[in-house]
């Protein structure tokens, strides 16, 4: 069984991606190219639904279908591909998604950990071989931060912050 | 200058230490050394041809006197007892340890220095003009900008991890001597109509294998404005910016490849969006910064003739090593690093040393980098230039060239540097000695060499009124001489003149060159305008006429 990292917690893994063997019913993480392809089905779906992104796919395409959707995974092939960050807080900040964010792919690492935090991800699902402990340990590797950003971190003081709502 | 507060010695220390960590792990075998790669590199350390090169933050330039002293313990204990100061205001150390480069780093911080993000595909560097602050000319001082930049762009949690490296400029005088229109975006600070700061703000520019001038985004941006639209620039390229190729994708070429007007249609639909959820820059903050950037204490004097009855020595370094300062009784004193016989920008432990306690004495405890590879004490009371001129020709720190020929750019080529395709310090020597003759150098007036080891243009050599580009032609070194390219005012990429020449050729290829000025130029005109006069054809001729050689 997966483990991620969810709110700080170590977890087991309650959703499946689409190829994991799914039951009917099951909560299950859907490609953004299959959900497109067949909406009728993924309409239908009964249990809960996630999409996953690839770091080309623009996120603002998915603002109709967010209401339906309880989980947004968004890829990061590797380490030094950085749009999903922007994806990231895109989701959060401009199209007010409040459901479960979910860093998938190669390129989740436990030094990637602090700032997919900081955009919004509450859910990081590490590469294969990285080590959940240390990545948890990765959400405190600072205190302080000179930028807004999620409070999936928790910061003693921050420096430019976002306009109050 | 800027000290830092709780907030940014946290930040500082907890960097050093997730470092170490990371280097623990890269020498455990835990991470490979493609894993640890983008991870050091935004540590500022290199892996190079003979050793590590770790590449040290000097935001915009300024270094406190206990800073360069540092920067001199570093170098003496850490490598060999020098270092190379960069275009981008940086120092680099050519010889560090790799184990040892946390220890420096924890070094570092004691003094509020840092190596973060001088390397990298994040923000680099902030520059700014060396005279900030001290310009006759200057519309406002760009430094606290440059050090709310800085913050700002440090370990973003959006742009760490862009296409390609970032570089901001920021300049606060119509004459622009920080390179800003090569830069990916330069701000040119400016008031409208009511009196207000903000900036002109250009994107796009760069040199490189694709050497390309900025264009203005935005004609006037609000001060509260600033980083909330440095975000949407940077959130447009983050998305949108070239990841297939790394040689197409700094932001230049989305820019070209969309044109500035849909990207600046891009840039403001973004803006529009998100500025309201933006980082804020309250006025508190801006005060805040700007405190620490206040003038000097200085004293109400006069300016008087500092050479009146000194030697001819001492006259021509003043003349061409200081500049006029906006207080009456101050100049501003280069320390050349461009002595013959020495690699341009490089400097020994024990000349930091003693600049550093220099500007104790004689310059509020400040040190300025330059672009140009020298250093600059700002505000000399003009009674102790004598006094400062001993100190430096004792040091060696004196060569009476700045602005000349022989005060030439160069990166450290392929005596150091990975990347690079030729070397370059042999022929900065090889000009030194050509051009060694200052009466000569004085004649030939203001002219600017820049020297690259290879097309990613370390040397800016794009924009020298004389360009060098070391090129590798079936193993050998050869090197393409361009003419006309400017990057003070009025910028300009410079023209490929033609064939290459051998090593051997590069400066009697520039002797040529000048002669042509020579022959060519009107009473009292410049290097650079005789050429914009007459076009290259002239000089083209000259360089080869007589060079059977070139092939």
């Amino acid at each position: 069984m997966r483990r991620i990292l969810r709110r700080r917690e170590i977890v087991a893994d309650d959703w499946r991606h689409l190829g994991e063997g799914a039951e009917e019913g099951s909560a299950l993480i859907v490609p953004l190219v299959e959900l497109r392809k067949d909406p009728e089905r993924w309409r239908r779906w009964r249990g809960r639904l996630g999409v996953r992104l690839s770091s080309v796919d623009p996120v603002e395409e998915l603002a109709a279908d967010l209401p339906r959707l309880d989980l947004v995974a968004v890829e990061f092939p590797t380490p030094s591909d950085g749009r999903g960050y922007s994806a990231a807080r895109l989701l959060r900040e401009r199209l007010g998604f409040r459901g479960e964010l979910r860093a998938v792919g190669a390129g989740v690492r436990q030094d990637q950990v602090f700032l997919l935090a900081r955009c919004g991800f509450d859910a990081i699902e590490l590469a294969e071989n990285e080590d959940p402990d240390a990545a948890r340990r990765a959400l405190d590797r600072y205190d302080v931060a000179y930028q807004g950003g999620s409070p999936e971190v928790a910061l003693r003081r921050q420096r430019f912050s976002s306009r109050p709502g | 200058m800027y000290q830092y507060d709780a907030l940014d010695q946290s930040f500082v220390d907890r960097r050093v230490a997730e470092f170490r960590d990371q280097m623990r792990r890269h020498l455990a075998g835990e991470l490979s050394e493609d894993e640890f790669r983008p991870l050091r590199l935004r540590n500022g350390l290199y892996v190079q041809r003979h050793a590590p090169m770790l590449r040290i933050a000097i935001p915009y330039g300024l270094l406190a006197a206990r800073q360069l002293a540092k920067l001199a313990d570093i170098a003496r204990r850490y490598d060999r007892g020098f270092g190379h100061f960069t275009t981008r205001q940086n120092l680099q150390l050519n010889w560090p340890k790799l184990a040892d480069v946390p220890d420096i780093l924890a070094e570092l911080a004691t003094v509020q220095m840092h190596a973060i993000q001088t390397s990298g595909n994040c923000v680099r560097n902030v520059t700014a003009d060396h005279l900030a602050g001290i310009a006759p000319d200057e519309v406002d001082d760009p430094r606290p900008y440059c050090e709310i930049i800085r913050q700002w762009a440090t370990l973003h949690p959006e742009f760490t991890y862009l296409p390609r490296k970032f570089k901001i400029a920021v300049t606060g005088s119509p004459e622009d001597r920080a390179a800003s229109e090569v830069h990916d975006i330069g701000l040119h600070l400016t008031r409208d109509a009511a009196g207000s700061i903000g900036f002109t703000v250009l994107v796009g520019g760069g040199l490189g294998r694709t050497p390309i001038i900025g264009q203005v985004i935005r004609d006037f941006l609000p001060l509260p404005a600033l980083l909330s639209y440095l975000e949407a620039i940077l959130r447009v390229y983050n998305r949108h910016g070239r990841r297939d190729n790394l040689n197409k994708a700094r932001i230049k070429i989305l820019v070209k490849s969309l044109g500035i007007e849909r990207f600046r249609e891009q840039v403001e639909a973004e803006w529009r969006l998100s500025r309201d959820s933006s980082p804020l820059l309250p006025a508190a903050e801006v005060e805040r910064v700007r405190g620490f950037f206040r003038p000097q204490p200085y004293e109400t004097l006069e300016d008087f003739d500092a050479t009146s009855g000194r030697e001819p020595r001492f006259k021509a370094w003043y003349r061409y090593n200081t500049r006029a300062h906006r207080v009456p009784g101050y100049r501003a004193v280069f320390v050349a690093l461009k002595a013959h016989g020495h690699n341009p920008g490089d400097m020994s432990s024990d000349q930091m040393d003693a600049v550093a306690s220099l500007a104790e004495r004689v310059s509020f405890g400040l040190i300025r980098t330059t672009h140009n590879q020298n250093l600059l004490l700002a505000d000399v009371r003009q009674k102790d230039l004598y006094e400062a001129w001993l100190e430096l020709e004792r040091l060696g720190l004196a060569m009476p060239n700045i602005g000349t020929l022989t005060d030439m750019i160069a990166c450290p080529g392929l005596d150091f540097c990975s990347l690079a395709n030729a070397g370059t310090l042999g022929v900065a020597r090889q000009i030194q000695e050509r051009f060694d003759d200052l009466d000569y150098l004085y004649d030939l007036g203001d002219i600017e060499i820049k020297m690259s080891g290879c097309m990613n243009a370390c040397g800016h050599h794009h924009v020298g009124h004389i360009g060098i580009l070391g090129v590798d032609k079936r193993g050998e070194e050869w090197y393409q001489i361009s003419l006309g390219g400017s990057a003070n005012g009025f910028t300009a990429l410079g023209e490929v003149i033609g064939p290459s020449v051998p090593k051997s050729e590069v400066a009697s290829t520039i002797e040529r060159i000048v002669e042509a000025y020579r022959a060519l130029r009107a009473d009292g005109e410049r290097f650079i305008d005789t050429l914009r006069r007459v076009g290259l054809e002239p000089f083209r001729e000259g360089a080869y006429a007589t060079h059977p050689a070139a092939a």
